[in-house]
């Protein structure tokens, strides 16, 4: 199987929407080598803009350079961009609907060697709480690429969330992506797997070994964290009448908390969540972090078994 | 932009806003007369002598921009742009009211309003991505933004004051309303910002100092933004919070509360009405 980094993915697509777009400019916080802007750069360095280490100011810079009808992507890490420069993406960006997207790399515990202060756990919470924003987490470096063009034909703020490590291609080229709508990997009965971002080849996984068991999971990739697909998430809760999570974040408010609050209000199942446990992750391999983080196939297939177990009758 | 410039018509104005800045807070039981009152010769300067632009057509392609960063301040914008007939003058009745266009902090729901701000120090970075847009597309129009001392403690527009001295952004001006007081005091006790006019030609600005109340000495210096070439500039204007009204000037307490009607009729009396 190909791996790829979802940056990977972005950046190529990044350089074709400048060919095709003149009115896309690109935004740095001095980062564009890690999130592969820089390919970007290369060919159109009259609309790249490296502003240096200061997030707070990229981003009001972005609001500006839209407000004039430019489509800006500023880029950074995505801990920088949503955690340094909240304020600003709540009021200059989201309040005052900007057409800027965010593009934030490097983000879970993928990260690695780098350690916790750069492996940003908390951005789906954060950023799908604010009105206006659609919130991206593509799955692979293909769907990466498809975001990057689907947010550039849309007006409004967007925050696309990237990882470092490169990771299996699952997706192809001809599935379709539609922002807002989430897409079905596998279909099964038995119970259900949400999973978003790289976890879902790890959902995929857990699913060949469940069937091996006898148990038929459903796996569906939510590559739009906001706004949520929640058609398909009660309807995958009705049919199979349990639900397992899975993201490279925080347990609480990140896929896990937008999917409870989805199916408290409409179709309350068992749900059982595949995410870091209320803490800060550490320097190691990605293969190292996920498993100690118990962020792998095995960690999904026991939580489909205790949700299995939870099961009404 | 007019060609003559008659100053004493132009004070009358400046009266006439600082009345109906007072009533407006008044009515709405709430607001921030403080530094409304400081910079109303700065929007009149800018209004009625500098900006190209068309209150029949808020979204002229070729205006000037007008970015207000200290959003608290929404009384004086509110009342120039009604003045200038971008909204008819009774909407200013309605201001803070549920459903009214005239939001308490400054809203782009207002005709004429470029950005909507309230929370400190964002202004200055936007009318800096502004003025890129505008050298990359190469079209001339000039980008104006007026900031509150007190929200220079806010970092980012430090980042931003870097940035457009980097790209050479010669085609944005700030101007400081320099009131030198702050919600709880003067900004000297809780942050010093001084040398401050040192502080801004350390960063490769172009720095004027000007009496932020004296409408000759402001429209000269917007003219001599014009000339400077390669760098930003920001007009230092030295003002009075809550400016012509005793009982207000320099009062931290005026920064956000408004007047009763014993007080608004005290006022009024004080300014000649």
């Amino acid at each position: 199987m190909e791996m790829k980094a979802t940056r990977e993915g972005f950046g190529e697509a990044l350089l074709e929407l400048g060919r095709r777009k003149k009115k896309v400019v690109v935004l740095s916080g001095d980062l564009e080598d890690a999130t592969r802007a820089e390919y970007f750069k290369r060919e159109f360095p009259d609309r790249f803009f490296n502003l240096g280490i200061a997030e707070q100011d990229m981003l009001g810079a972005a609001v500006g350079l839209s407000l004039d009808g430019l489509i800006p992507f500023a880029c950074s890490f995505a801990v920088f961009l949503t955690n340094r420069a909240y304020g600003i993406l709540r009021i200059s960006i989201c309040y005052n609907k900007r057409n800027v997207k965010l593009i934030g790399s490097h983000a879970g515990i993928t990260v690695g060697a780098d350690g916790a202060t750069a492996q940003c756990l908390e951005d789906f919470a954060i950023t799908r709480v604010l009105p206006n924003i659609i919130v991206l987490s593509p799955a692979d470096a293909i769907e990466a690429q498809k975001a990057t063009y689907a947010m550039a034909d849309i007006c409004g703020p967007v925050y696309m969330r990237l990882g470092r490590t490169p990771f299996p291609v699952i997706t192809k080229e001809s599935d379709p992506f539609t922002i807002g709508k989430a897409n079905l990997m596998r279909d099964g009965n038995d119970v259900t797997i949400i999973a978003t971002g790289l976890l879902v080849s790890e959902g995929l996984k857990a699913a060949e070994s469940l069937s091996k068991a006898g148990i038929e999971a459903r796996v569906i990739n939510i590559h739009t964290i906001k706004p949520l697909d929640e058609v398909t998430i009660i309807d995958a809760a009705r049919h199979t009448r349990a639900i397992v999570t899975a993201e490279e974040h925080q347990i609480n408010g990140g896929l896990g908390g937008a999917v409870a609050e989805v199916l408290a209000r409409n179709e309350p199942v068992p749900l059982e969540m595949v995410a870091v446990f209320d803490t800060f992750g550490e320097s190691g391999t990605p293969e190292e972090l996920l498993k100690k983080y118990r962020l792998t196939a095995t960690d999904i297939v026991l939580a489909v078994k205790k949700t299995i177990a939870r099961k009404e009758g | 932009m007019q060609n003559t410039i008659d100053i004493a018509a132009l004070e009358e104005k400046a009266g006439l806003f600082r009345k109906e800045i007072l009533e407006m807070i008044h009515e709405a039981g709430s607001g921030h007369p403080g530094g409304s009152l400081s910079a109303v010769e700065i929007l009149i300067s800018l209004y009625y002598y500098k900006l190209n632009h068309k209150p029949d057509n808020p979204c002229w392609p070729i205006r000037d921009r007008f970015i207000m960063s200290k959003g608290h301040a929404s009384p004086v914008v509110y009342v120039t742009l009604a003045n200038c007939g971008y909204f008819p003058k009774a909407e200013l009745k309605r201001f803070r009211k549920l459903g009214s266009m005239l939001q308490g902090h400054v809203h782009t729901g207002v005709p004429g309003v470029e950005l909507s701000t309230g929370s400190l120090g964002q202004g200055l970075s936007v009318a800096g991505g502004i003025a890129l847009g505008a050298k990359i597309r190469r079209v001339k129009f000039k980008i104006y933004c007026v900031l509150g001392d007190g929200e220079l403690q806010e970092g980012q527009n430090w980042e931003a004051a870097m940035t457009a001295a980097q790209h050479k952004l010669d085609n944005i001006c700030a101007i400081l309303d320099y009131n030198k007081v702050q919600e709880n005091a003067a900004v000297a006790e809780i942050k010093n910002e001084e040398p401050l006019a040192d502080k801004w030609r350390s960063f490769g600005w172009q720095v004027i100092e000007v009496d932020g109340h004296n409408l000759k000495q402001l429209i000269s210096a917007l003219d001599e933004f014009d000339t400077v070439k390669d760098k930003p500039t920001i007009i230092i204007a030295h003002t009075i919070k809550g400016k012509g009204v005793s009982f207000m000037e320099g009062q931290p307490k005026w920064h956000g509360k408004a007047p009763n009607k014993e007080q608004l009729d005290m006022a009024l009396k004080e300014l000649g009405f």
